[in-house]
């Protein structure tokens, strides 16, 4: 299979790349890892004209700490999270959904960013961070006015911009990002005591989630949960942050019951499908079980001091 | 577009299209038929090379991604005309039935065991798991991955 044919840009400063996007960026797919672009060019399901490769840009692969934050530059690896002490150290949310993205090899070359860029409905990365209540950054040109095709009459003029990752993904495969953007970041608050885990049925290894769930836990000085974050992979028409799960946990003590009840609400918010990989109603079971045995997981972390 | 790409520690320089997927970059341009294509899709892993040092399907990368980069695929595992630990071992241990993911799997193999020289059978498992054999003979691949690293360690402490 081959995709069509494109121009084809490897830019070695921020700057040039950003100046390709200010003047094409309609027809301009930003090429990372590439490892779900490329199969979706070969399908032609997707025939940018142009392809801006940025992986020539110096200093865009850190995982770092910065101001209160986790940041995971675009250029960051899958592999290079899974491997990560920052991350290990910091988030374990993320360190618990990275050995779960794709298979090792696609880890080595597709990235967080690019991921959440992408925004495929069933996609791991976008539950992580809606779960963590991430925001992400975009660069864009500045002294140029910018355009939203998507918005009505929505534009600024250039300039980085901090989104939450809710405003972030819109719906599924579009994100509020603007085709002259480039997203640079996706960063997470650092937390004191914590704990998050990942569940991931799959039916073999580098296949999508049957049912993903991400959660999330803080607990302040008296063992209540100070906040809760809870999202689920292919269980809807787009990664589902579940709102109602997150409010009946904050404020309460941790306990078996108290799981049990987010498990329900989560059971009910979502809105499987029936396909080669379960009936709805099995998947709407799982998002229960999971979300049980995750937010349990993911207390007994934050129980143990880790974070 | 020129680009230039070392492949086996040899540099190629050639005039490609910007579409012209890195597997037929190796197979049809260098005439290197030991990377080979068999879903097209990013599943199988067959078509994966170490791209400086690191496991990657050619099948989702363009040539161009890979100028100025250096490129190993199976024929460059034989050092001064002997099999290397890995091909030793797959060849010792019956690593192969028909033989198509071999290349890969030893490639794969390789970087696990230079990224982790001791490796437990789990670990080997995880590090294959973006790999399908066709003839479901994971059992002694893995067992040759096992022995590859032992006599590879082995070598490096006599």
């Amino acid at each position: 299979m081959y995709p069509s044919k494109f121009d084809y840009l490897a830019p070695e400063t921020l700057e040039e790349a950003l100046a390709v996007l200010a003047e094409r960026g309609d027809e301009v797919k930003i090429l990372a890892g590439g490892q779900s672009l490329i199969p979706m060019m070969k399908l032609r399901f997707a025939e940018p004209a142009t392809l801006l490769d940025i992986n020539r840009i110096p200093g865009l692969d850190a995982i770092d700490i910065q101001n209160g934050h986790v940041r995971v530059q675009a250029l960051a690896r899958h592999a290079d999270v899974v491997r990560s002490a920052v991350i290990k150290e910091e988030n374990d949310l993320m360190a618990g959904a990275a050995p779960w993205i794709a298979d090792p090899i696609v880890r080595n070359l597709g990235t967080v960013c690019g991921s959440l860029a992408h925004h495929d409905p069933e996609g791991d990365w976008a539950s992580v961070m809606l779960a963590l209540d991430a925001e992400v950054v975009a660069v864009s040109k500045e002294g140029v006015t910018h355009f939203h095709p998507g918005a009505d009459g929505t534009q600024h003029t250039g300039g980085t911009r901090v989104i939450s990752i809710q405003d972030f993904l819109v719906d599924m495969f579009t994100t509020s990002l603007y085709p002259t953007e480039l997203l640079t970041e996706v960063r997470v608050p650092r937390y004191e005591r914590g704990g998050g885990n990942y569940q991931k049925l799959e039916r073999k290894v580098g296949d999508y989630a049957t049912v993903g769930v991400a959660t999330h836990i803080e607990l302040g000085d008296d063992d209540r949960i100070t906040k809760a974050g809870i999202a689920l992979t292919s269980v809807y028409a787009h990664n589902l942050k579940v709102t109602d799960a997150e409010t009946a946990l904050v404020g309460q003590a941790p306990s078996d019951e108290l799981f049990a009840e987010a498990g329900r609400i989560a059971s009910a918010a979502c809105d499987p499908a029936s396909d080669t990989r379960g009936s709805a109603e099995y998947k709407r079971h799982i998002v229960g079980l999971f979300t049980e045995r995750s937010l349990a997981e993911s207390l007994k972390i934050a129980q143990g001091g880790q974070s | 577009m020129n680009i230039t790409v070392t492949v086996n520690g040899t540099a190629h320089t050639a005039d490609v299209e910007p579409r012209l997927l890195l597997v037929d970059f190796i197979r049809t341009n260098l005439g290197l038929t030991g990377t080979h294509i068999g879903c097209d899709t990013t599943s199988c892993g067959v078509c994966t090379v170490l791209i400086d040092g690191t496991p990657v399907k050619t099948c989702t990368m363009f040539a161009v991604q890979a100028n100025g980069r250096s490129v190993t695929t199976v024929e460059g595992l034989k050092q001064n005309g002997e099999l290397s630990a890995i091909q030793q071992a797959f060849r010792e241990h019956h690593g192969l039935q028909c033989g198509f993911c071999t290349p890969a799997m030893m490639l794969v193999g390789t970087a696990l065991i230079e990224e982790n020289p001791d490796p437990t059978e789990d670990d080997i498992r995880w590090a294959i798991s973006g790999n399908l054999c066709r003839c479901t003979g994971y059992m002694n691949i893995v067992k040759s991955i096992e022995a590859a690293a032992e006599t590879t360690r082995e070598g490096a402490s006599s």
